[in-house]
């Protein structure tokens, strides 16, 4: 059967987070956030289909990178908004420009969608497109992290959540 | 039950292990393809995707007229960092660190 045959390289995770979904939208688009959980880049959006995204290198990755004598791109991640929905819907590309391997896969498409489930509490679900991008899906399903590139998606919603719900990260 | 009550539950038995053994080795299936791979009926397959996916453990997608599969890692990241996670070290330093490794194999 050919769709048994069919490879499938989307990658979904979800995580119910208490807070209000206009707290987890910020939380993913505004830098004062984003420097607070994850890889701590600050995000810049430009929240309108069109609009561009880009995540600069932070001081911390650019000394690190100086440290062992690597040079480290300005910008770490970039893409295009496609939709933009708030609070509850975000659809953009995604590219990483890490290192030459990432960059040359080019972009993906990147899918946050933000439910209210009740209690006080929101669904936040992530699908990440990545066709094409097999070092980057190795690195956002958290496969390097015993190289120390960090846990992935997984890890990046699950200190999201830490942040959100008790306002402190987790440790490191 | 609380949610890690869920995944433990869902996770103490073989046939919702193997099942997440398959998505793991493959994302994104039909209960059709994950049936096929089973000596169980159709039904007690959807049972068993049923409790996985109550522990979020499985995250379903509509793709068209297919309902789609996918292995949710992020409650088992949860537990993981509930016990493990305060031993992570920084991860800006890590990430050069990794960009290293990569031109490494690049140059090889």
């Amino acid at each position: 059967m050919s769709t048994m045959m069919e490879t499938k390289t989307t990658q979904v995770y979800r995580v119910y987070i208490k807070a209000t979904p206009q707290a987890i939208w910020d939380a993913i688009t505004k830098p004062e956030w984003t420097e607070r959980y994850g890889f701590g880049g600050r995000v810049e959006y430009e929240l309108r289909p069109g609009g561009s995204y880009r995540v600069p290198t932070t001081e911390a990755m650019k000394r690190a990178g100086a440290g062992m004598g690597i040079s480290t791109p300005d910008v770490m991640v970039d893409g295009e908004v496609i939709e933009a929905d708030p609070p509850r819907r975000l659809v953009q590309t995604w590219r990483m420009l890490m290192d030459q391997a990432t960059e040359a896969e080019g972009f993906t498409r990147l899918t946050y969608e933000i439910e209210e489930s009740g209690g006080g509490v929101s669904k936040l679900t992530l699908v990440h497109e990545l066709e094409g991008a097999p070092k980057l899906a190795a690195l956002t399903a958290g496969e390097r992290e015993a190289e120390g590139a960090g846990g992935g998606w997984s890890w990046v919603l699950s200190d999201l959540k830490t942040l959100l719900e008790t306002g402190a990260r987790l440790g490191g | 039950m609380t949610d890690d009550d869920r995944v433990f539950r869902a996770l103490a038995d073989p046939t919702r292990r193997f099942l997440l053994d398959r998505l793991f080795e493959r994302d994104g299936r039909t209960l059709t393809e994950l049936e096929s791979e089973l000596e169980m009926t159709r039904f007690g397959v959807m049972k068993h995707l049923r409790v996985l996916e109550e522990a979020d453990l499985v995250v379903t997608r509509r793709s068209g007229r297919e309902k789609l599969h996918f292995l949710n890692p992020v409650p088992i990241q949860l537990i993981h960092d509930r016990w493990i996670g305060k031993y992570r070290e920084r991860q800006a330093s890590a990430l050069a660190e990794l960009k290293t490794e990569l031109e490494k194999e690049e140059a090889g």
